[in-house]
């Protein structure tokens, strides 16, 4: 396909490699943040075919995997309403929650449906008028665009019975917030690709400028990821920490501006809870005060009840990059992909179903 | 979650567009994209083109691993 088979030639990645190998001279710590790029790391082998002088790491960058247990048990509780059809994005079915999943309460008799697309749900809400049809939203700001712009189609077509339950989360300030723990010492990052598609590479700006972070940008195809590494090292070994995009097919310096005017004529930024980081400060979104009418946690009084953490899973900690799945008592034992004990586990770009599937150890 | 790939756009109409994904037509929407056009590959993610395919960077970045390639044979 075009597009995706040119950024997979072996003999071009061969090349990127030995230039990576002849390049690197010091140590260096790289972190991708997106779990896109750790299946892609993982898939192709790419951390056993770079030189032993870099290190990779996992972060944070898998949705599925930051919704904190908490704001689970809401979406369930919302299923659990009389006269709801739920609808969701269908990596949200399986993860467990305090004391069940979406899935588990799907076989008690709630109506939830798995959709693609935004769009698939307000065709739902226009096909059942007597029902409340509740969108979970996920994303990051990849995907939170499609939200506002499904909320703005509902408020144009006169949909009032569509709701979403907001639990989008924005990627630089969980980076910011990393960088501040100071638990993970880093020098490069690997930056989302398709986030920075809507954002543009300026947000990033932040890490290299009051960090010395190197950041590049890119793409999920091996090539992209290879060149990163070696624009990454190339920065390094320069001591010039900056932010460039390798990614330059599909990211510019200002991202996609009707996107970005979308998300933030409908969402506001406020406090978000992160599976194993907690609060971050302005690191999520909710509706703002003139569509708060769509927003499912206001239309509906429900009641989670206590959260409750799943015992021996590290999710946390592997989302944090201080751990990696193998240091889990869990993986591979207890926790597999077909019995998932965390979310790191159900979702395909999670960490440890990337290592699961794709790991030597 | 974050995921998004190139297809072409093989007509539009308001902000719905046709494009073609494996052999199958599949309608999306270019709401977020409104300078797409007819031919152009769009990244499409959960049904939305989030952005047109820049095809002269996609070059530009494929002679950069040719003349990697170059430099490895040398
Ligand atoms: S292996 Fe399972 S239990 Fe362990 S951290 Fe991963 S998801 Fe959690």
């Amino acid at each position: 396909m075009k597009f995706i088979d040119e950024f997979r030639d072996a003999d071009m990645a061969k090349a990127v490699l030995c230039q990576i190998h002849r390049q690197s001279k010091r140590h260096v710590r790289l972190m991708e943040f997106c779990g896109g790029h750790t299946v892609t790391i993982m898939k192709h082998g790419i951390r056993q075919l770079l030189p032993e002088t870099i290190e990779m790491l996992s972060g944070p960058g898998c949705p599925v995997c930051v919704t904190a247990n908490a704001d689970l048990d809401k979406a369930i509780a919302l299923a659990r309403q009389p006269d709801v059809i739920i609808t969701t994005f269908g990596d949200m079915l399986r993860v467990p929650g305090s004391r069940s999943s979406l899935q588990k309460t799907r076989a008690d008799g709630a109506d939830i449906r798995v959709v693609y697309s935004t769009i698939d749900a307000l065709q739902i809400a226009r096909e059942n008028p007597a029902k409340a049809v509740i969108f979970i939203g996920i994303g990051f700001e990849t995907t939170a665009p499609t939200i506002a712009a499904s909320i703005m189609k509902a408020e144009e077509d006169g949909i009032n019975n569509y709701y979403v339950l907001s639990l989008h989360k924005l990627c630089p300030p969980v980076i910011k917030a990393l960088l501040d723990s100071g638990e993970v010492k880093l020098d490069g990052l690997i930056c989302p690709g398709h986030v920075s598609t809507i954002i543009g590479s300026r947000p990033w700006e932040f890490a290299a400028s009051d960090y010395g972070i190197a950041c590049v940008v890119t793409g999920f195809e091996p090539l992209d990821v290879l060149q990163s590494v070696d624009m990454l090292v190339n920065q390094l070994e320069q001591g010039k920490p900056r932010v460039e995009i390798a990614y330059r097919r599909g990211v510019t310096t200002e991202g996609n501006l009707r996107a970005q005017e979308l998300m933030n004529i409908v969402f506001e930024p406020s406090p978000a809870s992160w599976r194993g980081m907690g609060s971050v400060p302005q690191s999520g979104l909710r509706l703002r005060k003139e569509y708060e009418r769509f927003d499912a946690e206001q239309a509906f009084d429900i009641d989670p009840g206590p959260t409750l953490e799943h015992k021996g899973c590290i999710c946390g900690d592997i989302l944090r990059g201080v751990k990696t799945p193998p240091d889990c008592k869990l993986f591979r034992t207890s926790c597999t992909p077909e019995h998932p004990v965390g979310p790191c586990m159900v979702s395909s770009e999670g960490s440890c179903a990337s290592y699961y599937h794709y790991g030597t150890v | 979650m974050c995921l998004a790939i190139p297809v072409q756009i093989t007509s539009i109409e308001g902000s719905e567009a046709e494009v073609e994904f494996g052999g199958i037509a599949q309608k999306i929407s270019v709401f977020l994209t409104p300078e797409a056009e007819v031919g152009d590959y769009v990244l499409l993610h959960t049904g939305y083109a989030i952005a047109v395919v820049d095809e002269e960077e996609a070059q530009e970045t494929l002679r950069i691993f040719e003349e990697m390639e170059r430099l490895a044979e040398a």
